[in-house]
């Protein structure tokens, strides 16, 4: 991270750099390589991406997980919950060898496996919430910046637009009257669907500002006039040229703005207007836990550790990575 | 390496002409983007470029050089005016009929960080030409490459190094292999060497004039200050908010500046003792550079020459012949030969 390497290229002469020197040095390095080689010693962002990859291993062997070390998420348990406080048997919420976090207040469904679970969702929204932003807010960013003139000033109106779009409100307006089914999918699947949805239809002018601005700054490059000016057409410019500078900040805006859809599916999911339970959700269950603060505060620890460490990853890891591309930038 | 270039017409000949050249950058504000102003970035340019010489255009930073030369290269189309290349007009070819016209005049840009894609190996960069014009050459695209940096002195092993692995100096001379890949007729380069370090420049000067010989090009060198031109020019256009002001043979315009620009400009350049032979006072111009969206009327220096009188700012003296090969654009010159006195 101290390395003062020029990465996106512009003014700056490029130093060679210490890690750099020693290896060979016919082979060329590319940028990616370097960025690469610095964000493997970046213990924190490191530290960060394997987080991120247990938490998306433990969406996707959820089942097995469960399988393995709880109970299916939606099994009641009422040997383990007093039948007059209704509160779980044993300290801490009921942690035992067979609950690992302990079981739920009225109903004892496994604390753990609701965890596990919950990530599924959580994961799955965020990437693909961020996946629509960034697909809507590249194309819509390049073409802003390229064509400039009013193609952009047309298109910068209409994110002002989004952006002042009361985005929460909406969602709870529109989660409230999602039919149950519609678009050939049905129940959980559609209103899955819907919030990916929202949530990636209204964040693409946070990616369209951004990639407007690289774009803009990006087409006044010489390199481009230098490809025009040995009869490049517009595709090969478009994507020869300008693209493979922009996938540096779309990775980057990209992983920054996954813990911001987490967060967001989360705040849907507090406010009952997310995925419908019973099925797990981080935001669902603190929602729950909510109503037993004041008895037992335990039952907040699980969900909310598990968004508070899985936003922190993502965060850590996208900083990790900024730093990585455009040492500059910090 | 191959050879595509065609027989070439003997040198002298105009390979390249423009008259009333123009290009006006409008100025747009607002929601609906509707135009304010214009930026009369370059404003009626006549002259010649002819095969086989290394024509200079000089001037102050902003006067209009970079549009100059990408006008010349079409990468910008002329607001009004006329591009005549080997005989034909190419101020308003479409970009599908300037391609293959492409591969006879390139350009050497002002940058040597910005003019290379940081994203691409110099392999990439260097063979783009051949790729995008669909050129087979007989050993494929790499061994035509590693010729090239050969050529400019880089080494042919660095083929799959990145741009940013290289020196300002370096980097400049990938942009100039890239330039002659394609066997141009016309090269405009556009301050190649101000980016660099005084002790790279003269190397990459160097370098230009020995591939002149090399593959007879024909030179359009941009500047922003007499000397470095001084010794690869055969003729120096001297240019001042857009417009040309002078135009000589390099002997006379640097021995016998007639416009009083020049002489600021010549001022500012140090010579060696041996070769003054007028005792030359350096002229600090007054002000800056006005604004080329509202430039001064009729002669655009009377804001700044010592010499402006009444008539400057009302008539504009047209760029005539005052002396043989020697066009000035001023009521009164220096060293004006006795006859255009009269
Ligand atoms: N694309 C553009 N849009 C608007 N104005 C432009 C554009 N390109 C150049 N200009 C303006 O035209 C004028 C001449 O610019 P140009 O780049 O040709 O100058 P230059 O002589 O090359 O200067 P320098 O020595 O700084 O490179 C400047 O005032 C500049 O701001
Ligand atoms: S025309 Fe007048 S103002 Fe212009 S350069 Fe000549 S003397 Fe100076
Ligand atoms: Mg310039």
């Amino acid at each position: 991270m101290t390395a003062p390497l020029e990465v996106s290229g512009s003014e700056t002469t490029a130093e060679p750099e210490a890690v750099l020197q020693g290896v060979d040095k016919i082979e060329g390095r590319s940028l990616g390589q370097i960025a690469w080689l610095r964000l493997k010693r970046d213990k924190v962002a490191m530290a960060g991406a394997v987080v991120i990859i247990l938490l998306i291993a433990t969406s996707l062997l959820a089942p097995l997980i469960v399988k393995l070390l709880g109970h299916p998420p939606n099994d009641f348990h009422y040997d383990q919950v007093n039948a007059d406080t209704q509160l779980p048997i044993g300290s801490y919420g009921g942690v035992s060898r067979d609950h690992l976090f302990g079981v739920e207040p009225v109903n004892g469904r496994d604390l753990f496996s609701r965890v596990i679970y919950g990530s599924q969702i959580s994961l799955l929204i965020a990437f693909l919430a961020t996946l629509l932003s960034v697909i809507i807010g590249t194309v819509m960013g390049i073409i802003a910046g390229y064509f400039g003139g009013w193609v952009d000033a047309g298109i910068s109106r209409l994110m002002d637009i989004f952006l002042a779009f009361p985005i929460l409100l909406f969602a709870i307006a529109l989660a409230g009257v999602v039919p149950d089914n519609a678009f050939g999918l049905t129940g959980d699947g559609l209103r899955i669907g819907v919030i990916i949805f929202i949530i990636g239809f209204f964040n693409w002018p946070y990616v369209g500002r951004v990639i407007r601005g690289q774009t803009l700054s990006l087409r006044e490059r010489e390199f481009v006039d230098a490809a025009r000016s040995l009869g490049a057409r517009r595709p090969y410019l478009l994507y020869k040229e300008m693209l493979p500078n922009l996938v540096a900040p779309i990775l980057v805006y990209s992983t920054l703005l996954i813990p911001t859809n987490i967060l967001f599916e989360a705040a849907l999911s507090f406010l009952g207007v997310g995925v419908r339970p019973p099925r797990a959700t981080w935001g669902g269950m603190l929602s729950d836990a909510t109503h037993w603060y004041q008895v037992d505060p335990w039952f907040l620890l699980p969900p909310g550790l598990a968004i508070f460490v899985t936003v922190l990853a993502f965060n850590l890891f996208g900083d990790g990575l900024r730093d990585a591309l455009d040492p500059r930038s910090r | 390496m191959t050879d595509t270039t065609p027989a070439r017409p003997p040198l002298g000949d105009e390979l390249l002409t423009v008259t009333g050249l123009q290009k006006y950058f409008p100025v747009r504000r607002g929601l609906l983007q509707r135009q304010v102003a214009a930026v009369q970035a370059v404003d009626g340019l006549d002259f010649s470029v002819r095969t086989g010489e290394t024509l200079s255009l000089v001037g102050e930073s902003g006067c209009g050089k970079t549009t100059t030369g990408r006008l010349l290269t079409r990468l910008i189309k002329p607001t009004g005016g006329k591009i005549v290349f080997e005989g034909r007009d190419i101020t308003n070819l479409s970009d599908g009929r300037m391609r293959p016209l492409r591969r006879d005049v390139q350009m050497i840009f002002q940058d040597p960080y910005g003019s290379l894609n940081p994203r691409h190996t110099v392999g990439a960069i260097v063979g783009a030409p051949y790729r995008l014009q669909h050129i087979k050459t007989p050993n494929g695209t790499k061994a035509a490459v590693q010729e090239l940096l050969e050529l400019v002195g880089l080494n042919p092993e660095h083929y799959n190094r990145y741009p940013h692995e290289f020196s300002g100096g370096q980097r400049q001379r990938i942009g100039i292999a890239r330039a002659l890949a394609l066997r141009p007729r016309l090269i405009v380069a556009d301050e190649p060497v101000s980016a660099l370090d005084v002790s790279i420049q003269a190397q990459v000067i160097n370098l230009l004039e020995d591939l002149q010989d090399e593959f007879r090009l024909t030179y359009v060198i941009i500047a922003h200050d007499l000397s470095v031109v001084r010794h690869m020019s055969d003729r120096v256009a001297v240019m001042y908010l857009g417009k040309l002001v002078e135009l000589a043979d390099r002997k006379s315009l640097y021995e016998q500046p007639m416009h009083p620009y020049t002489v600021s400009l010549l001022s500012a350049v140090p010579v060696p003792d041996t070769e003054r032979k007028t005792r030359r006072e350096r002229i600090r111009l007054q002000g800056d550079v006005p604004s080329p969206m509202n430039p001064p009327s009729a002669c655009r220096f009377h804001t700044r020459c010592w010499k402006a009188q009444s008539v400057c700012s009302v008539e504009e003296p047209p760029l005539v012949e005052l002396a043989p090969g020697h066009q000035v654009a001023c009521h009164f010159p220096e060293n004006a030969p006795k006859a255009a006195d009269a």
